[in-house]
């Protein structure tokens, strides 16, 4: 099928949803309310479940739970926004605020609402602030994500460590010391070439900004972000991580059994994944750890990633959806989400619950969720993150030195914001 | 007399105006958006305050040249285009010939067979083939197993990844010219094979004399559209890779989709179109000129 006729169907779909929407809105059902809410993946297919208390509290409305794939997801929101039938609430990656809020797609999250207990104060702060733009949040944080430190305890230990070291000059003795008795095909950790979380990680934990304060300029020349770029550098010159990409690895959790590394940074799926695919008798080998920083423990920053809840701008009933996001963030509803998802609660009282403060491979996420930090909070985030992985991966394979990586990522950066510095400078000469 | 003329012209584009208006309409005033749009910096701020749309001249034109994604997918592009084509051309000749002998039987049958895929739905048929492909329990690497072949990894390689997706693409498409074919094929005079073989002509000759030069619109015609289809190869990408792994399977059009409905980088995503657009009007006047060459 070629794109034209690609298009044509889809805009005929969309006429026709339109009009479906539309009549459904016209169709006098009184004062009862329909909320249409968006949700991606295993979050779409489980929340319905909740949404019958939810309906049993407020009599007058209805929810119309939609699935959409993450896949597609991106795409269909953007286009829903540019087609005039969005959502009223939709579950949004947090890595996607900025580009919704530059869209002016978004409402405000209402002050009433912290009178129901949803404010900053009861979420990970790191993790509310990737939703506040000028001051005001736009989202509430639904889940929470970040990246973690998975190793193998039984190597850690043989090699006379029996905790992560919290420091970077601890940790790289460490690794050392697990290179020694791994051998010379053998390495301490994977860090894939071709994601852009490794750099990105020591950067943040080293102070690194990403980009200028006003987000129109690169600033990964800075001496932050220098200081964890060239600990990165470090790990690969020392022969402590292989200079190879996810594909070149061709099964994560077999060479973790292997022990062809002995650490990995990655996410919460991987808790699920370890204990699956991992066998039997390594289930008591392995653990999670904060990860380290440059100045101690308190110093070891992470992502801050997971999805928000929005309503959106043109949504016609936007009290009943900000209803539901409250309903959404108590506490208990928190915990059963958790339940039927494996998805961190936000609310941080929700981690009262029994089986996240019994798991201590969980309570790595916990102390890690405490020192997070958002990503710049730019539309172009995620191909800034694109090109940083390129650098990253230049330097990695020792193509590159630190200086000239870092230059050339500045120079490509500024090139991708020069829009931002254009509506910038307009806006401060629209307002002297 | 000259006013019976002028009357009869005002009644045919009478009776061409409703055509004409929905063509341009639906073809001509997109063109015309969509150029207009390659000149400017239309993006998703944009979309949030059409204010803010800067006039930008040739600026994408140069961007989409100078930029090493848009040639490596235009290179993965030119492989559909240069082995694809012709793999679909070949396969769709090979076709039409067996199934216009008539020795052959159950002709009918097998045409409706070969031709099943065309009208299948992508989505449902990148579905299985993608079981086909899989590394551990597809059907592919099964049988390559027999000759002792150790399993690949077809979608998950970006060395075979493309062309795992032009094998599939090729299934897809050669039916459709196949039919065409055939219907050139019994055009051909039954008597000029006749008239071959008293003069002691083989198959090979026959095919080379009479078969290939009868059939030269019709491989003209086909050769185009083929040429054209796969300089738009998109949803094949789409829908079985993404246009991973390591970005090895992005075609022009697959890029195109991506700044302009991923990014919403408008202003970029047309600028590719009219780039692609003037590679494939020269690609097409270069496929006719060498046509009539050869008929000389």
């Amino acid at each position: 099928m070629s794109l034209a006729r690609r298009l044509r169907l889809a805009g005929f779909l969309v006429a026709m949803l339109a009009m479906a929407a539309s009549s459904g809105c016209g169709a006098g059902e009184g004062d009862r309310v329909t909320l249409r809410f968006w949700a991606m993946g295993r979050e779409g297919e489980v929340v319905t479940e909740l949404m019958h208390e939810f309906e049993a509290e407020h009599p007058g409305v209805r929810v119309q739970v939609e699935k959409i794939p993450w896949s597609a997801a991106h795409e269909k929101l953007l286009t829903a926004h540019v087609g005039r039938s969005s959502p009223d609430v939709a579950q949004l990656g947090n890595s996607w605020m900025a580009e919704f809020h530059a869209l002016r797609a978004l409402a405000p999250v209402p002050a009433a609402l912290a009178a129901q207990g949803v404010s900053r104060d009861s979420c990970f702060e790191g993790i509310w602030d990737t939703n506040v733009f000028d001051g005001l949040a736009y989202g509430v944080p639904w889940y929470v994500d970040t990246r973690v430190l998975f190793y193998r305890s039984d190597l850690f230990a043989k090699a006379g460590f029996a905790s992560i070291p919290g420091d970077w000059e601890g940790f790289r003795l460490a690794l050392h010391a697990v290179k020694a008795q791994a051998g010379p095909t053998r390495h301490a950790i994977f860090l894939p070439i071709n994601e852009w979380v490794p750099p990105y990680v020591l950067g943040l934990s080293a102070g690194a900004t990403m980009l200028n304060a006003e987000g129109t300029r690169g600033a990964f020349s800075s001496h932050e972000f220098r200081r964890g770029f060239d600990f990165y550098d470090r790990l690969y010159r020392e022969r402590l991580a292989p200079p190879v990409s996810n594909s070149e690895v061709a099964n994560m959790y077999q060479e973790f059994e292997r022990g062809s590394f002995a650490a990995v940074i990655t996410g919460p799926w991987n808790l699920g994944e370890f204990a699956r695919r991992l066998s039997p008798e390594l289930q008591g080998s392995w653990s999670t750890a904060p990860l380290p920083g440059p100045d101690g423990p308190e110093s070891g920053a992470s992502t801050a990633g997971g999805s928000s809840l929005v309503v959106f701008e043109r949504s016609r009933h936007a009290e009943a959806a900000w209803q539901l996001i409250a309903f959404l963030s108590r506490p208990s509803i928190q915990a059963r989400f958790f339940h039927l998802t494996g998805d961190l609660p936000a609310v941080r009282s929700a981690w009262a619950d029994s089986a996240l403060t019994h798991d201590p491979r969980i309570e790595a996420f916990r102390t890690q969720l405490q020192r997070v930090r958002p990503a710049p909070l730019v539309p172009e985030w995620e191909l800034i993150a694109t090109l940083l992985q390129t650098q990253g991966e230049a330097v990695a394979r020792g193509v590159l030195t630190p200086d000239s990586a870092l230059a050339r990522l500045d120079r490509d950066v500024d090139r991708v914001l020069e829009k931002r510095r254009w509506l910038h400078a307009r806006k401060q000469g629209a307002t002297p | 007399m000259r006013s019976d003329r002028r009357a009869e012209a005002r009644a045919g584009w009478i009776f061409v105006a409703p055509a004409v208006g929905l063509i341009a309409l639906f073809y001509l005033l997109p063109v015309i958006a969509g150029f207009a749009l390659s000149l400017t910096d239309f993006d998703l701020y944009a979309i949030g305050d059409p204010s803010v749309v800067r006039v930008v001249g040739a600026a994408n034109y140069q961007r989409v040249l100078t930029d090493p994604e848009f040639w490596a997918a235009l290179r993965h592009t030119l492989f559909f285009v240069f082995v694809g084509g012709p793999l679909s051309m070949a396969a769709s000749l090979g076709a039409a010939l067996l199934l216009h002998d008539k020795l052959v039987r159950g002709r009918s049958f097998f045409r409706t067979v070969y031709f099943a895929p065309v009208v299948t739905t992508l989505v449902a048929v990148a579905l299985v083939w993608r079981y086909l492909y899989h590394p551990t329990y597809g059907l592919v690497d099964h049988l390559l197993g027999f000759v002792g072949i150790a399993p690949i990894d077809w979608l998950g390689d970006p060395r075979t990844a493309l062309w795992a997706i032009l094998i599939l693409a090729v299934w897809k498409s050669f039916g459709y010219n196949m039919l065409i074919l055939i219907a050139g094929l019994s055009t051909i005079p039954e008597d000029l094979y006749e008239a071959a073989r008293l003069d002691g002509a083989g198959a090979w000759q026959q095919f080379r004399h009479i078969t290939l030069p009868s059939l030269g619109p019709t491989l003209l015609f086909v050769g185009i559209m083929t040429m054209l289809a796969q300089f738009q190869v998109f949803a094949e990408p789409y829908v079985m890779t993404q246009g991973g792994p390591l970005r090895s399977t992005v075609t022009a059009m697959l890029l195109m989709y991506e700044q302009g409905f991923r990014w919403w980088r408008m202003g970029y995503a047309n600028a590719i179109a009219f780039v692609l657009f003037a590679l494939m009007l020269v690609a097409t006047l270069i496929q006719m000129r060498l046509q009539k060459g050869s008929e000389r």
